[in-house]
């Protein structure tokens, strides 16, 4: 437990994972994750849309999990397995995924999409085989002002079934 | 810049909030960090993030109550088998809550603290006169959550004190129960207005026991206690149901705000329950 007679109160170590490798950092306590990714990190990915959590666009994946990068303080990543949009490649199912939303023409201006594939990967994890609405409502915190939502379900639907042939030949 | 200290025990909460007075506890933040941004450079009050400390998390039943963690996600109580079986109206309001990110943050003590009329969990949570269970290092108290949240963001809280969970009894049996929400869009919307509704009929389509309340329409969530007992032994005809909604739109005391007019939320508040009501008759 720290204490505010520690200097150390405001300036916290912060100790996890990001994409897979291991990442020890000094960060001001009250820094929000977004600020520590995208300028600290200079993994821009993730985007700030709102800075509200209504946008999703900044989207990662806590222990799995989606959550708002824009709504969590650096210090709540302390001990967490952290994943954003540039890990993505890297993942087994992440290509596959990535590629659907080229083939599908998902992407208008882009913006929303490191959001929307970082939402789509933790509904494709929980269910291999989603219905449109169910992607719909697995993308439903996420917007996309050029709503470009139909070709980006689409996207997500064949990134399933990508998924799925790909698992079966193996 | 605003200093964050990270208790790892319930013990460790109580002590910091003793030594710092003016800290504000953090569960999810969904709210909390929101306002903070908004009012950034005027507040540097520390944070007490709560989310490592163990004691508040999880979903337990001890004999007949059913005990929900303060700090529990919304993910977690939609996907819970003890809230499925013993508040499924909880797990169905719950659903509305956000998005899915939203949702793996957003916690119930966070939103009974928030005390927000439009609280999507809050409606169930009168329905099921849930009781607040609040503790500080001097020791533990329990108030019905009607009396818990007092208007507006305003709760009975005092200093120290913080909610470690919340304590239902599911006993009364409701076979009929629902939840609605009307709003600008169905994800991530504050409620224009909500309702839920819990019933159990005798066979012959007369109402043995109803409750019902909506969230967006007076200072806190409303409960029309003489409208449940009046409709208590009714047969829900169509003049029953006119008259029910009609006394609704007397009772509920809207603003207008940028989501809706008050006159829109009147409306919509008599027409939810007729609605409700009418699905009765099947």
């Amino acid at each position: 437990m720290n204490d505010m007679t520690q200097p150390a109160i405001r300036k916290k170590s912060v100790h996890f994972t990001l994409n897979g490798s291991a990442l020890n950092i000094e960060t001001r306590a009250d820094r929000r994750v977004i600020d520590l990714l995208r300028e600290d990190l200079g993994l821009t990915g993730s985007k700030e849309g709102c800075g509200t959590g209504e946008c999703g666009a900044c989207t990662i994946l806590v222990n799995g999990e989606a959550k708002l990068a824009c709504l969590m303080l650096a210090v709540q990543l302390d001990g967490t397995r952290v994943e954003t949009v540039e890990g993505l490649a890297q993942t087994p199912d992440g290509p596959l995924l990535q590629q659907a939303f080229v083939e599908e023409g998902a992407v208008q201006c882009g913006f929303c999409i490191p959001g929307m594939e970082m939402a789509a990967t933790a509904l494709l994890r929980d269910n291999d085989n989603p219905s449109r609405d169910a992607i719909r409502e697995g993308l439903s915190g996420n917007l996309c002002r050029c709503t470009g939502y139909v070709k980006i379900v689409d996207a997500v639907e064949r990134a399933a079934r990508d998924i799925r042939c790909c698992r079966e030949e193996q | 810049m605003r200093a964050v200290l990270t208790p790892g025990s319930l013990d460790e909460v109580f002590d910091l909030l003793e030594r710092h007075p003016d800290a504000m506890p953090v569960a999810g933040g969904t709210d909390l960090l929101v306002r903070l941004r908004s009012q950034a450079g005027q507040d540097d009050r520390p944070l007490i993030p709560l989310a490592d400390v163990k004691e508040l998390h999880g979903i337990s039943k001890d004999g007949t109550t059913l005990a929900i963690g303060a700090v529990t996600s919304f993910s977690r109580i939609i996907a819970d088998p003890l809230i499925a079986e013993h508040a499924p109206l909880l797990a169905k309001a719950a659903r509305t809550i956000g998005g899915p990110a939203i949702r793996n943050m957003a916690t119930i003590g966070g939103n009974i603290r928030t005390a927000s009329p439009a609280g999507d969990s809050l409606t169930p949570l009168y329905l099921l006169e849930a009781m607040i269970e609040i503790a500080s290092q001097r020791g533990k108290r329990l108030l019905p959550i009607g009396e818990f949240i007092i208007g507006p963001g305003q709760t009975a809280l005092c200093g120290g004190e913080i909610i470690t969970r919340i304590l239902l009894q599911p006993g009364g049996c409701f076979p009929c129960h629902c939840f609605e929400k009307t709003g600008r869009r169905r994800s991530m919307a504050i409620a224009v207005t909500s309702f839920a509704g819990m019933a159990r009929l005798s066979g012959e389509g007369v109402i043995e026991e109803a409750r019902f309340a909506w969230g967006s329409v007076a200072p806190t969530v409303l409960r029309i206690p003489a409208l449940e007992k009046e409709l208590a032994g009714s047969r829900l005809d169509d003049g029953t149901i006119r008259h029910a909604a009609q006394i609704v739109r007397e009772s509920v005391t809207p603003i207008s705000d940028i989501r809706a007019t008050a006159d829109y939320r009147r409306s919509i508040a008599g027409n939810l329950l007729a609605r409700f009501l009418e699905g009765l008759r099947g």
